[in-house]
């Protein structure tokens, strides 16, 4: 019997090898979402919503509920779910394009209306999917296929900085990170607190994760890990940027 | 908390909109998710103040899209959830409901017409007929009652629900500025009281046990890899449409034995062609009347069978033709004459018809 690789218990093993690219962060992300689901011992009544975009795919990913829903449109139907049963534990989950473009009005205001849902936010620099367009997160300079000289940031703008403005428009109880997937023991520590901030009932809970797409950056695997490992960071700060009421990771003894 | 809305029944004086929202309680509905706009708004007002009382939720969506996909999540929870909408939010309410098409969820949506297009007037048409039984990029997997008076907005709003449920696909009452605004009298009652049982909702999500251990996860998507396997589930979802569209289907009429002409009309014009008829044959003037009261499926072969004994159709509506080119589809290869009375976004009066009628008999 050929060895099986560690997966988290909530995984649907049927479904794996799972559909997403060689080097593609989503199944790294996944990874430590279903070790965090089978920590906190919730995979009975999470329900997992997924995006259009790379995201989609995840649809049969977990041993969880789960609803693949509309480009942009993932944060509206995990709240109207949350507010109809608040038992369940609402997960939406999307790429850059879904959450900080077509449905960036569903981000703000879920977020100022402290929605009690967790939204996980997968940040690859640029539209995967339908083949690498320009994404509100492109790096200046970066090339893409609607920048094929590289994002002007004069004609364009900078990259979107997403978690600092959830957090600049949440109030006490939200709960919002960037982590990545370069360390993955952080990222399912943020994803972790994330949920039980809506466990607890404590209000929004978000997490940008920076993530990588070698097939659309056209990197092999060193410049991959080099672009989501030192890139990325400098134009987004990875660190917890709100926490409820408490110390954010690394200020216990400070 | 008062278990039921209203014991027995009642006789009330009211707003369309005022009856919507004692209908979805009635109904059993459990949230209403909503956007403001014109003419729809005052059935999120009194959603909000009856809502509270007997245990219901709402909650105020930043755009229509929101109020349409947060519909979605409520009934994915296991809740009769419903939206309220009219003219260009209508149309963005067409993208939420394509996703409750392609994944049979029992969504009740109440359309209010305003003129259109664009945001034209806030007050009346019929112009939205096109839309509700046909938008979004689909088929048209979707049931569309067409009320013509308040009464019948009480009881088909308590019907959606249950049409909904039962046969799962996206259920919307299509009313009107007119029927929204206006006050007039009706009997509200207890559902119970008159034998109408409501159809129970069960939860797509949460159910109990651990999915992948004690039951398989529900997991629904809308995308699919190949065409045959989007072909395969529209072809499933065609042949139970097909199924039920006879029993969901339903019309009324009169007067057709006698008439070489009949007036076809929906909704709140209806009334006025119904006035018209009326008048026409006490003057001895054969006229028939048919009104289809499902635009979505519609009565086909009772509209086949009527354009079959009639020689013309006279066709009066709000608008510049939709109910008619539903009504060609119909009756393709009738040899029924369709003649028209459009008056879009404008109100129509008994008058108007019954001179349209008697410029056309002579």
């Amino acid at each position: 019997m050929s060895v099986q690789p560690a997966m988290p218990k909530s995984w649907r093993v049927d479904t794996k090898p799972h559909k997403f690219c060689p080097g593609c962060g989503h199944g790294l992300v996944l990874k430590a979402l279903g070790q965090a689901i089978d920590e906190l011992g919730i995979q009975d009544r999470a329900v997992f919503g997924c995006d259009i975009g790379c995201s989609l795919l995840a649809w049969d990913f977990f041993n969880v509920d789960t609803i693949q829903t509309h480009h942009g449109r993932t944060t509206p139907v995990i709240t109207g779910l949350k507010r109809a049963n608040p038992n369940l534990i609402g997960i939406a989950y999307m790429g850059d394009g879904g959450g900080y473009a077509i449905g960036s009005q569903h981000l703000v205001n879920a977020a100022a209306r402290n929605e009690k849902i967790t939204v996980i936010l997968v940040n690859n620099t640029q539209y995967g999917m339908t083949g690498g367009q320009m994404a509100p997160t492109t790096l200046p300079g970066q090339k893409t296929e609607t920048t094929p000289y590289g994002r002007d940031p004069e004609k364009t703008g900078y990259p979107t900085q997403g978690p600092e403005m959830v957090a600049a428009i949440t109030r006490e109880g939200a709960y919002v990170a960037r982590g990545t997937v370069a360390n993955l023991r952080q990222l399912k520590n943020y994803l972790k607190k994330a949920l039980e901030n809506q466990m607890a009932g404590n209000g929004f809970s978000f997490v940008e994760v920076l993530s990588t797409c070698p097939t659309n950056w056209r990197t092999n695997a060193e410049e991959t890990w080099k672009m989501v490992e030192q890139e990325l960071p400098k134009y987004f700060k990875v660190g917890e940027i709100k926490v409820p009421g408490g110390q954010k990771e690394g200020e216990a003894n400070g | 908390m008062p278990d039921k809305p209203i014991e027995g029944e009642k006789r009330v004086f009211m707003t369309g909109n005022e009856v919507v929202a004692w209908a979805a309680l009635v109904a059993g509905a459990e949230i209403m998710y909503g956007y403001p706009i014109t003419p729809q708004n005052e059935i999120m007002h009194y959603w909000t103040r009856l809502a509270p009382k007997y245990g219901r939720e709402f909650l105020q969506t930043e755009d229509e899209l929101s109020a349409g996909f947060t519909t979605v999540g409520g009934v994915l929870a296991g809740r009769k959830a419903f939206t309220a909408t009219a003219g260009p939010g209508n149309t963005l309410m067409q993208e939420p409901m394509s996703m409750a098409e392609a994944m049979r969820l029992p969504t009740v949506v109440v359309i209010q017409q305003r003129g259109g297009p664009s945001t034209a007037t806030v007050i009346y048409s019929q112009q939205e007929v096109t839309m509700t039984t046909l938008g979004g990029n689909g088929e048209g997997l979707r049931i569309v009652y067409s009320t013509a008076n308040h009464q019948e907005l009480f009881d088909y709003t308590i019907k959606a629900f249950n049409t909904a449920w039962k046969y799962r696909f996206p259920t919307f009452v299509l009313g009107d500025g007119y029927q929204a605004k206006m006050r007039e009298s009706l009997t509200i009652y207890d559902p119970a009281s008159r034998g109408i049982e409501l159809v129970e909702a069960e939860p797509y999500f949460g159910k109990p046990g651990v999915p992948g251990v004690d039951r398989p996860p529900t997991q629904l998507r809308n995308t699919y890899n190949v065409e045959e396997e989007l072909y395969e589930v529209l072809e499933g979802y065609f042949r139970d449409y097909q199924k039920i569209a006879p029993e969901v289907a339903e019309h009324e009429a009169f007067g057709l034995e006698d008439s070489d002409l009949v007036v076809v009309s929906h909704g709140v014009v209806s009334r006025a062609c119904k006035a018209a008829v009326k008048e026409l044959r006490e003057a001895g003037i054969k006229v028939g009347y048919f009104r289809p009261i499902t635009l979505r499926p519609l009565p086909v072969e009772a509209i086949r069978e009527t354009a079959s004994k009639a020689r013309q159709f006279l066709v009066v509506e709000s608008a510049q033709g939709q109910l008619a080119r539903l009504l060609k589809e119909a009756a393709f290869g009738c040899p029924v004459e369709m003649l028209d009375l459009f008056k879009p976004g404008v109100g129509i009066t008994a008058e108007d018809v019954v001179s349209r009628v008697k410029e056309i008999v002579g």
